[in-house]
């Protein structure tokens, strides 16, 4: 969306440079050649050709497998990631707030911080069993340091002076949360959970790679077994194409709508 | 609010504004306490202007924030207007809009809810931000932005009304015509109203009293009263003034 957008105006007023959109396609084109001339000179089994990953997407789309293993691997990514910002935010703004719970709490958040993630996983399916909520909550887990110490750093930097002004014309509480303080923490949040996706879903393909029995990480586990890496690929780009889906569709206007009170800033 | 011919309605509250902080001590950053505030008593008459001027850092920001109830630990006591009842509207030196809400939205959200829906075109159009009420604070000048803030303390129809140096770090033209707008908007509805300025010569135009204050630790230097009706004070009276006030507390200009 943003892309037409910029096309617009960049190709009226400066109808010589490409538009963006047109340099991204270019340069997507140009990793799928580079990658489809080494497939065809290397000739072998584990670097398959994009024609050969398309069949294997194909094969499995056609069947409904393929959706299915996105499907709940989409789930387990959009529960963890509700989980991870949810209770990330809440234990963020707190510590940001208090100065004497942050003290006390912040060993633990660096020691959460710098455990791997393979260890919360194999503990959660010890400690739960191997069951949607031990693997959901494992990649909650793995996240919830990370934005805990993003909106930590948004509540540290909350404007005294506007919470004065709130105090002064007798804004309820409701009302100060919503006009004064979560405004103040959106670019925060925006970068939680930009960076929160990501992590997530990676994690979450481990977490079904060690104790799902469906999801995007336990196909990818069985081609490995098959030694079958045209799927692995065609699962991997799958997964990757619903992730810009969701960037574009979902995050990009989301933010644009919440920053539109920036100033704009001079183009070209 | 824009008919002047109109007979004044009474606004604020019934008594006088008294204000009498015995001591005010700030913690400085090493733990050393450092006195701001000695003795400031006074009273500032119902539905009247009051100016309290002084040197820099003797303490008239605090007696704001004490008077606004954003600073509790000092001694002494506060009478406000209705006895807390009424609201309270500041003017503070920045303007302090949020910059996610438009002008309107900023002025709107400081109404309480049955008010919410309130009409406030004459406000808005006696300000001059008639234009203005979709922009966002980040489109406007910094006089624009001080109207706003005016247009959000005179909607809440305050039993007092506080301004903290409103017309600073403005250009001299700028801050002639927000001090007339001020004037206009107060007359329609003369509320109880305490403002902080280091200008004389605009605590002279806009008063009914000033108060002076000394040096840290501050105390009442002096009151000065003035009775003469604003439409009558001229730049010769004014001048007159000045120099009077100037003979009797030497050092203020």
């Amino acid at each position: 969306m943003a892309l037409e957008l910029e096309h617009g105006t960049a190709g009226t007023a400066v109808p010589s440079r490409l538009a963006p959109g047109v340099v991204t396609i270019v340069s997507l084109a140009g990793l799928l050649a580079v990658w489809w001339v080494a497939a065809t000179l290397a000739d072998s089994r584990v670097l398959p050709t994009p024609p050969e990953v398309a069949e294997a997407f194909w094969r499995d789309a056609r069947t409904g497998e393929l959706f299915f293993h996105l499907g709940m691997t989409l789930m387990r990514v959009a529960g963890a990631f509700a989980i991870a910002m949810a209770v990330g935010s809440a234990i963020g703004i707190f510590l940001g707030m208090n100065r004497e719970a942050n003290r006390f709490f912040d060993p633990w958040v660096i020691l959460f911080l710098n455990v791997p993630a393979l260890v919360l996983i194999v503990l959660a399916y010890i400690w739960f069993g191997l069951n949607e909520a031990a693997a959901i909550g494992a990649i909650a887990v793995n996240k919830i340091p990370n934005v805990v110490v993003t909106l930590r750093e948004g509540a540290r930097a909350l404007d005294r002076d506007l919470e004065e002004m709130a105090r002064v014309y007798r804004f309820s509480f409701a009302r100060t949360l919503r006009h004064v303080v979560l405004p103040q923490l959106q670019p925060y949040f925006a970068a939680a959970s930009r960076s929160g996706i990501s992590l997530i879903w990676k994690i979450a393909l481990v977490v079904e790679l060690l104790g799902r029995s469906n999801g995007v990480g336990f196909q990818i586990n069985l081609y490995f077994q098959l030694f079958d890496v045209a799927a692995i690929l065609a699962y991997t780009l799958a997964f990757v194409a619903v992730m810009l889906i969701i960037e574009f569709l979902l995050v990009q206007p989301f933010e644009a709508h919440s920053t539109r009170w920036r100033p704009k800033r001079a183009r070209g | 609010m824009s008919n002047l011919s109109k007979p004044i309605p009474p606004a604020g509250g019934r008594n006088a504004l008294e204000v009498e902080i015995r001591g005010k001590t700030f913690r400085g950053a090493d733990g050393e306490a450092v006195r701001a505030i000695e003795t400031i008593a006074f009273e500032v008459a119902p539905a009247s202007f009051a100016t309290l001027i002084g040197p820099s850092g003797c303490g008239k920001t605090t007696t704001l924030r004490i008077i606004l109830g954003l600073d509790e630990d000092y001694e002494g006591r506060l009478r406000l207007p209705d006895e807390g009842h009424g609201r309270i509207a500041a003017v503070f030196q920045e303007p302090r809009l949020l910059p996610w809400r438009t002008v309107e939205e900023n002025v709107r959200l400081a109404l309480s809810d049955d008010e919410a829906e309130r009409d406030l075109d004459q406000l808005f159009a006696v300000l001059g931000l008639a234009e203005m009420r979709s922009r966002y604070p980040s489109e406007l000048s910094l006089g624009l932005a001080r109207r706003v803030a005016l247009a959000r303390a005179f909607a809440v129809r305050p039993s007092l009304l506080l301004l903290d140096e409103p017309f600073v770090s403005l250009d001299e033209q700028t801050a002639t015509r927000l001090r007339k707008l001020l004037m206009d908007v107060w007359s329609a509805r003369p509320t109880t109203a305490l403002m902080v300025t280091h200008n004389l010569r605009e605590a002279v135009q806009l008063s009914d009293r000033i108060i002076f204050l000394t040096e840290r630790p501050s105390r009442v230097r002096g009151v000065h009263d003035i009775a003469k009706p604003r439409a009558e004070r001229d730049t010769r009276w004014r001048e007159a003034t000045l120099s009077a006030i100037a003979k009797r507390y030497s050092g203020v200009l």
